[in-house]
């Protein structure tokens, strides 16, 4: 697969970030980032935690502010202009390690909730994407519970649909099967490589070595919110060549 | 030992065992009892206790109600009856009944208007209360507080009419700006409304009729229990939605916003309710000018209205605090703008967290609005420690008047309270 995959990554450039540094008071959390993704890359970020990792993608979609530096998606430069904000979060879906489902609402008002009131799609066609995505998911049958009622593996899939609803251009995945129960991991992953099949561009912060074998384009490993190294997948388990890396990786692989 | 050593583990159940009854120890009246009541010596006697106790209270108040004394002019009156037995003189209700709801000067053959407003409020907060009902029914509830004005006032009906269209004009202006600046639309909306009774006001006094349809009633002779209710219900209605502004205000990123909603919480917090009530009533009038007709419920409903808005504001600061994070992230993430994430994710959870505390102020507004009593206005308790007990009639009549008056107000209390239960249990959809 990875060798098709490979091929759908085009020369469109769908986030460029130069020179981005941010602190959290005086703490120095990411120093000098310089990334630049292209349209239909799969990117891994992996790295000891604290490491700035979750941070990085978080300012991608000014969930955090940085303060220096530039980030540009899709063309639009994120700056403190409220429009460019809700421009990029648009295009930009994103899941979360604690799935953050709208506890009061039933699965179905969860993907259609923001159709609805940002794209101002009908809501009979919200509904019907919405459908079109929890099979994709395979839990249609969820689709008039709430997500208290559900397993943790259940909620992190409607959470990724939730964001496919939106019709995003980027996925970003901050740790999305941290919180989960061991047996529940894989059928996140697959919903996971199934996306990554279709060709969509996708930032996981994540620890799951396999699926970075099996999907991404390039591993990018970060300590002390910085960027070491970074590699195609077979090369950088493989051969890693800084001694931080092969730290990291000796002590996640090492069992 | 041997046959577990011919067969150590392995073991199949073949037929399930079925279901016995319990022993006759374990179920039925007797197994309560002496699980509830007698279980030790120490239960025994304070169950006796109990029981000796409750045998004295029925037998000294059985009688006073039984013998109670429905019909007669005056306190004297029920003496004579009573000759000399223990037995309430009720006939003080039944005599000043009206006057209880009332008030003492509002006009005996105007009881219709306030008393069809009250049923018509039921009409009108039943959509607000009942998601089930039908939402055209909202209408009917956006009329009503100009139906009860008219109802309970009054006067020329071009009055209300000039309120209304104040409204409707304040909101026309508020959506066509708002697109472009919440800010603009507001002030642009207030101020719309303001010059619209402002003209109103010359146009309502010229073709004002000589004879109202509807008498009007002016503010002073309103009391009673009704007044008790117009305060609760207007008050309770308007500290919600301020009581919200103020609660994210207090978050807001804007220092101004927030310093103005920290020092007006803290400092009506910080008031007694009684201290705002006199300035009401008597402060206020030294600042206005001195011909100005400032209605006095009016200037009562802004104090009681500011306190418990800074009471429900931080029930809902506390509502909002509970959530986690990840909710207002997830709002921004998808791409809702601020109002949007506030109105469908934030404040739906934060105020069904609230919902036992904002009751809890409710409740204590409601029972509050006694104290107006104290500023010589004739609401329930002003009526029985005024008109009713100082009349040569009724004079010493204490216990009927107020156990009248507290189980008035019981009852609207605990129907709030059973309701706001129902509704909890009906919003609990996180399954924990």
């Amino acid at each position: 697969m990875t060798e098709a995959a490979k091929m759908q990554v085009s020369d469109e450039i769908a986030i460029s970030i130069q020179g981005m540094n941010k602190w959290f008071g005086s703490f120095h959390v990411l120093r000098d980032i310089n990334l630049t993704v292209n349209s239909g890359e799969r990117i891994v970020v992996c790295g000891p935690s604290g490491s700035g990792k979750s941070t990085l993608i978080r300012c991608i979609n000014a969930l955090e502010e940085h303060q220096k530096g530039s980030i540009e998606v899709d063309g639009t430069v994120l700056s403190s202009d409220l429009k460019n904000i809700d421009k990029i979060r648009r295009e930009v879906g994103m899941v979360f390690q604690h799935f953050n489902l709208f506890p009061h609402l039933t699965i179905l008002e969860n993907l259609t909730l923001a159709p609805i009131w940002v794209r101002k799609t009908p809501k009979s066609e919200a509904e019907e994407t919405a459908m079109h995505f929890l099979e994709k998911v395979k839990i249609p049958e969820q689709a008039d519970k709430y997500p208290g009622q559900l397993s943790g593996g259940q909620q992190q899939r409607v959470a990724i649909a939730r964001s496919l609803c939106m019709r995003p251009r980027i996925m970003l995945f901050d740790e999305p099967t941290s919180a989960l129960d061991p047996e529940m991991i894989k059928e996140v992953l697959d919903t996971m490589i199934a996306l990554a099949e279709e060709g969509m561009t996708m930032l996981v912060v994540t620890h799951e070595m396999g699926f970075a074998r099996q999907v991404a384009n390039r591993v990018i490993f970060m300590d002390e919110g910085q960027i070491v190294e970074q590699n195609e997948p077979e090369e950088f388990f493989n051969n890693p060549q800084s001694p931080r890396t092969k730290l990291f990786l000796s002590q996640i692989l090492g069992h | 030992m041997a046959d577990n050593n011919t067969n150590p583990i392995a073991y199949m159940r073949e037929t399930p065992l079925p279901q016995l009854d319990p022993p006759a120890s374990e179920a039925g009246l007797g197994h309560w009892v002496r699980q509830n009541l007698f279980s030790s010596v120490l239960n025994t006697v304070l169950t006796l206790a109990a029981f000796v106790s409750l045998y004295f209270i029925f037998t000294s108040t059985v009688p006073w109600f039984v013998n109670g004394v429905w019909q007669s002019e005056s306190i004297r009156g029920c003496r004579e009856v009573l000759e000399g037995a223990t037995g309430g003189c009720f006939a003080v209700l039944t005599e000043r009944w009206n006057q209880l709801l009332f008030g003492f000067t509002y006009s005996d053959d105007q009881y219709w208007r306030p008393t069809l407003a009250f049923a018509l409020l039921f009409v009108a907060i039943a959509p607000v209360l009942f998601v089930a009902l039908p939402r055209k029914m909202l209408y009917f509830t956006l009329l009503y507080p100009l139906l009860a004005f008219y109802l309970i006032w009054g006067g020329s009906i071009y009055a209300t009419i000039s309120t209304g269209l104040g409204f409707v004009v304040g909101y026309l202006v508020y959506s066509r700006f708002v697109a472009s600046s919440f800010a603009l639309g507001l002030i642009g909306g207030v101020v719309a409304a303001f010059v619209t009774w402002w003209l109103g006001g010359f146009v309502v006094d010229a073709i004002a009729p000589a004879t109202p349809f509807l008498e009007e009633i002016p503010s002073r002779k309103m009391g009673g229990f009704m007044l008790n209710m117009i305060l609760g219900v207007v008050c309770v209605s308007l500290s919600l939605p301020l009581g919200i502004a103020l609660a994210l205000g207090r978050q807001s990123r804007l220092p101004i916003i927030r310093i103005i909603c920290v020092v007006f919480i803290e400092f009506v917090r910080g008031v007694p309710l009684i201290t705002l009530l006199f300035v009401a009533n008597v402060i206020l009038g030294y600042f206005l000018p001195p011909d100005t007709n400032f209605d006095l419920i009016l200037r009562v409903i802004i104090m009681i209205t500011m306190f418990s808005a800074a009471y429900i504001a931080e029930v809902i600061r506390g509502g909002l605090a509970a959530l986690p994070t990840g909710q207002y992230e997830a709002g921004d993430s998808l791409g809702l703008d601020y109002a949007q994430s506030m109105r469908l994710i934030i404040l739906p959870q934060a105020l069904k967290i609230s919902i036992p505390g904002i009751v809890n102020v409710a409740v204590g507004l409601f029972k509050d609005t006694t104290l107006v009593s104290v500023i010589s206005m004739f609401d329930l308790v002003g009526m029985i420690r005024g008109p009713i007990l100082a009349s040569t009639e009724w004079n010493g009549v204490y216990w009927e008047l107020f156990m009248a008056a507290a189980v008035l107000f019981f009852v609207v209390c605990y129907g709030i309270s059973q309701y706001s239960q129902w509704l909890e249990r009906k919003l609990a959809t996180d399954h924990r």
